[in-house]
């Protein structure tokens, strides 16, 4: 098994993404520069947060252009694993690997604190060790993690189970209070159709150490490897 | 010869920032603005040699391709000599 941390001009949670499959997930991994565009031998790609090009333009539209997104768009159509992760979920929806698009929150501030997350469904390759209607408590860090997506894409997603995760209350309830950015119907995180491309704008990787104030990520991180075993 | 490219976000796309301009507008005293809405704006030099139809394809291809995300954004070129 191996894992894969792109890495961008801008990236600054891929050490952290690192330091998680190393240490706490126990498997290989290595950084891949952007301009690698070979991607055989690895299992999953995680698309770290950062500001990739200095959110020039918009957030994630220029990493979107670098040679590796072309190989990561193959990797993805081949089933394997593509975990974007904020700046990294923002890559994703540029790509056009995820559907829809990440704007200016909708109180402008930038937001950096931990959030409540919502397990919305088990079914996915990174949710099945956690129980569906867990409550997770996962740090958040971005000015653009207001989702939107036009009714189509929104009913799509809500009937094939692609919401992965909603900002919620302490106790699991939706509220708007909960939502920290304006996101449409409080969606954290979605995934493709297929199950093998999840994005969210919450940090896991930030929230593996009880010291840091949680280790609620683990769960995701361990669902992805049990994934990849039974692939 | 230059083409300018208007990328504007769509109708009913949530505008803070124009939101946050419109009420500092308020607040120095403009009475008379309804809405404000923040777009972008590019100023794209194509090669002398290009006709007008190849400058207006290169321009139009270069915002729906790049510089517009359509999901929640729409776009406008012109040309100019």
């Amino acid at each position: 098994m191996k894992f894969g941390v792109v890495v961008f001009p801008g990236s600054n949670c891929d050490h952290d993404a690192y330091h998680v499959i190393s240490k706490h997930v126990g498997q290989p991994v290595d950084f891949i520069w952007h301009r690698e565009t070979d991607l055989s031998g690895y299992d999953a790609l995680i698309i770290p947060g950062g500001f990739s090009y200095g959110d020039y333009l918009r957030a994630g539209a220029l990493a979107r252009f670098s040679p590796v997104m072309q190989s990561v768009t193959e990797f993805a159509a081949q089933g394997k694993f593509v975990f974007g992760i904020c700046n990294g979920f923002q890559i994703l929806c540029e790509a056009g690997l995820l559907p829809g698009a990440l704007i200016r929150n909708a109180g402008l501030h930038f937001i950096c604190r931990h959030v409540n997350i919502r397990v919305e469904n088990q079914s996915t390759p990174y949710t099945t060790q956690v129980d569906e209607g867990t409550v997770l408590s996962i740090p958040i860090a971005h000015a653009e993690g207001n989702y939107v997506c036009d009714d189509p894409t929104y009913n799509a997603l809500e009937e094939n189970g692609q919401i992965v995760f909603r900002y919620c209350e302490e106790d699991g309830e939706i509220t708007d209070a909960a939502n920290p950015n304006g996101a449409r119907s409080n969606i954290a995180g979605i995934c493709n159709l297929n199950r093998n491309v999840l994005g969210m704008m919450p940090h896991p990787e930030r929230a593996c150490e009880e010291l840091l104030g949680s280790n609620d990520g683990l769960g995701i991180f361990r669902s992805l490897t049990a994934a990849i075993r039974s692939n | 010869m230059k083409a300018k490219v208007f990328v504007t976000l769509k109708p009913g796309v949530l505008d803070p920032q124009g939101k946050a301009i419109h009420h500092s507008a308020e607040l120095l005293g403009f009475e008379n603005i309804a809405d404000i809405r923040q777009g972008k704006y590019f100023e794209v030099e194509v090669n002398g040699g290009a006709t007008e139809a190849e400058a207006r394809d290169a321009a139009e291809r270069l915002a729906k391709d790049v510089l517009a995300n359509p999901v929640i954004e729409d776009y406008k070129v012109e040309l100019e000599d």
